[in-house]
């Protein structure tokens, strides 16, 4: 005899499934492994994982570490903001703060960098635009992930965690030079201005 | 003067403490949907690029001000209300401490009106997260602490009074499904609010400059109160599903044994929700966010998708056994589609389980979530489970509780009988909209992706701006809809016409009563189902077995086109 959801049902409740439910759980708890099986399998066979580097930063020593980077590097400037364009392979560094991203970084198509990212005073997030490819910035902790561009063009970086009043000012940008262009040593797109 | 009244519709005995603890927490969850709607408007008109309604900093505030009305003023004192109605009033039973009761209650309502001063003087415009360094006053943070230790105590209440009906025989057998489901909701709470004293102590002493709090700890912890939270409203609406299919059709429970496992599978692995907003961070490696983020291999997923089944054919098959047997659908056709609570059951659940759910368990993959952190897509994923899901059904259980707590006709009850299509209609819209617009990476919690005066000018394509337009009507459709449930929901409370102590609304017409009240479901007899004969290939309830394997095929292709979208992207790991 069935029940409804507010009929107090009898002491042991504890009955035989009906084929039906039965196998609709089944379908369900197989669909369950799929979904849990992706995620170990992508880290082996995919190329986009946020694994990481992961350690733990003084927001001063990080500044300290991106003054250097820019300093290496810097081949110019765009809006007041520095361009640095690091050699394929090196490690980069990308500073948050209230409200902007420093520097504007010029990377080779197909080539791999090893990109840092942290905060010098609350959350923010990094959010690559319009590849969409979005990553949390937390003071305090040093994000090191490797990257490979795999197409050129101008991208901006947006920030998408509330950081304050001026978080929409919040835009860095990212260039991609294609590979042939820097081969011959030439500007690619979005080169000094 | 007696203790409790007896109700001429159920024949429940009711409480009279537990009567008025009902309508007190229903009335001030009612004014919080109130002040968060409004700031919905003010929201929703601002991220409308063509409106931009408010300046940066009243945006920012009104963004903290719908969160938190939301998410955990209406929402939690609903559920208090959920509590004792399914506690004492389904249970037959007394609030064994009346006094720890209105305590509870005015805890509650002191550490809101705490949190309401600091947010709309703009002593804390952090937004609902408050994510440490950003900081607000300390009052702010005392205010989260008093409520949540008020809802700690409604929730210890909850449990005694199950005790006591147990101890004092108030109900034969086992306890009713809705109450075990409120029970296990009750459970989630008691783990999430102690998440919430665990962060917002020390964060309050950082506050006063008392000690250091670490930003990651900080989310780590934080999100184990704002996501297992959810897990609450999920329980909640679960419960209520059974409860609104119960009134509105006599649904009947397929087998208790399925349906109670599924409650439980939330309660084992609630913690874990945390890690769905971590998984792009940088202070936990990649086992651990595998490991948390499929809630212990998907397994409250799995719960999830067995309401979606139960809820449904227990739906069909209670209509079946009352004669709607035509067909695959034939139930659906003669189901009452103009009582407000029937209507508000389907949307919640499918709006849910199609919008909510499927984007929900895709983003919180953890290399999917790359594409969907902090863009659009969450706050789409949200509205349609916490929205169109979990505020719908306590929008359609209103309708009856108003009759039969409040003793009250529903006043406009031809409104109210629209007003689950142009709440779910208009959420469906707006959310899915939001998850459209997100996957072009248009971020949440932005005042403005023109990004006036900033360095440089990233522009969106075209159709972003078409996507956002399609938002803003969804929502507006949806404000309408918020908005009328609340003139219905006061005009009724206070000015309704009001119901005798022996008025059971029982055969009723053209009275603002739905007709699970004036022409309810009839009982189960045994010959029922033997007139139902014996069932074809898919089973006893072949129409619900359908509709969830469309379902699972929406499911499986959605959350694979999420992966080939992921794998175009620059390698990065």
């Amino acid at each position: 005899m069935y029940r409804t959801g507010i009929e107090p049902p009898e002491r042991i409740w504890w009955k035989k499934v009906g084929r039906h439910e039965k196998v609709w759980v089944w379908i369900a708890f197989a669909w369950c492994m799929v979904l849990f099986a992706m995620m170990p399998l992508w880290h082996l066979r995919g190329g986009q994982n946020p694994s990481g580097i992961r350690h733990r930063v003084d927001p001063a020593d990080y500044q300290a570490r991106v003054l250097e980077f820019v300093q290496e590097y810097q081949v110019g400037t765009d809006n007041g903001l520095p361009v640095v364009e690091p050699p394929p392979g090196s490690d980069v560094y990308l500073q948050a703060s209230q409200y902007a991203w420093i520097p504007v970084v010029r990377l080779r198509q197909g080539a791999e960098y090893t990109l840092h990212l942290s905060s010098l005073d609350v959350n923010h997030g990094f959010s690559l635009y319009p590849l969409n490819i979005n990553f949390q910035v937390v003071p305090g902790y040093d994000y090191g992930l490797r990257v490979v561009p795999n197409e050129p063009g101008e991208f901006h970086v947006m920030c998408n965690e509330f950081c304050g009043i001026g978080h929409h000012l919040m835009i860095g940008k990212i260039i991609v030079v294609p590979d042939d262009a820097a081969a011959e040593g030439g500007a690619g797109p979005g080169g000094d201005r | 003067m007696n203790p409790f009244r007896s109700c001429p519709t159920t024949g429940l005995k009711v409480h009279r403490t537990a009567d008025q603890l009902i309508k007190a927490n229903a009335v001030v969850a009612t004014v919080a949907l109130l002040v968060g709607g409004i700031a919905a408007l003010l929201v929703l008109l601002t991220r409308w690029e063509a409106v931009l309604l408010l300046e940066a900093e009243m945006f920012y505030r009104m963004l903290t001000v719908h969160g938190m009305n939301m998410l955990i003023f209406f929402i939690i004192f609903f559920e208090m209300a959920v509590l004792y109605f399914a506690s004492a009033v389904l249970l037959n039973c007394r609030v064994p401490a009346p006094k720890i009761g209105w305590v509870a209650f005015v805890l509650m309502v002191v550490g809101t009106l705490m949190v309401e001063w600091t947010m709309w003087t703009g002593r804390a415009d952090v937004l609902f997260t408050s994510y440490v360094p950003l900081r607000a006053h300390p009052l702010f943070y005392l205010g989260v602490i008093l409520f949540a230790v008020g809802a700690l105590t409604v929730v210890g209440h909850f449990f005694a009074i199950i005790t006591v009906a147990r101890k004092e025989k108030a109900y034969e057998g086992s306890l009713p499904l809705v109450t075990y489901g409120a029970l296990t909701a009750a459970a989630i709470a008691a783990v999430t609010l102690l998440h919430g004293a665990i962060i917002y102590i020390p964060t309050f002493l950082w506050s006063l400059d008392m000690m250091n709090v670490d930003p990651q700890m900080y989310r780590l912890i934080w999100w184990g109160l704002g996501h297992s939270s959810q897990q609450i409203n999920v329980a909640a609406m679960v419960a209520i599903w059974y409860l609104l299919g119960a009134f509105t059709v006599g649904a009947v429970v397929l087998n208790e044994k399925v349906s109670r496992t599924a409650f439980v599978l939330y309660v084992l692995f609630i913690s874990m929700a945390s890690a769905h907003h971590l998984l792009v961070d940088p202070g936990m490696g990649p086992s651990w966010k595998v490991w948390n983020t499929s809630y212990f291999m998907y397994m409250a997923v799995l719960a999830s998708m067995i309401h979606g089944f139960t809820v449904p054919a227990g739906t069909e098959l209670g209509m079946r056994l009352r004669g709607a047997t035509q067909g695959l659908f034939g139930w659906l056709k003669r189901a009452p589609w103009g009582d407000p609570g029937f209507s508000s059951l389907v949307f919640s659940i499918v709006v849910f389980g199609f919008v909510g759910g499927i984007t929900g368990v895709t983003f919180g993959t953890e290399q999917i979530n790359i594409i969907a952190h902090n863009t659009l897509r969450i706050p789409g994923h949200f509205h349609a489970t916490v929205v169109s899901g979990t505020a719908m059904a306590f929008m359609g259980i209103t309708y009856y509780v108003i009759p039969l707590i409040f003793r009250r006709e529903i006043a406009f009850y031809r409104l109210a009988r629209i007003q689950p299509y142009l709440f779910a209609i208009g959420m469906l819209i707006f959310s899915m909209a939001m998850t459209f617009a997100g996957t072009f990476g248009v971020p949440r919690r932005h005042w403005d992706i023109g990004f006036n005066q900033a360095l440089f000018q990233p522009e969106f394509s075209p159709a972003v701006n078409l996507i956002i337009g399609v938002m803003a009507v969804g929502g507006l459709i949806a404000i309408v809809g918020g908005a009328i449930y609340i003139v219905v929901t006061v005009v009724s409370v206070f000015f309704g016409r009001k119901m005798a102590a022996d008025d059971s609304g029982l055969g009723a017409t053209g009275r603002g009563l739905p007709p699970g009240i004036t022409n309810p479901p009839r009982a189960l007899k045994p010959e029922d189902k033997e007139a139902l004969g014996p069932s074809g290939r898919l089973g006893p309830v072949p129409g619900t077995m359908v509709l969830v394997l469309i379902f699972l095929a929406a499911f499986i292709t959605y959350y694979f086109v999420n992966w080939k979208l992921l794998s175009f992207l620059w390698e990065v790991g």
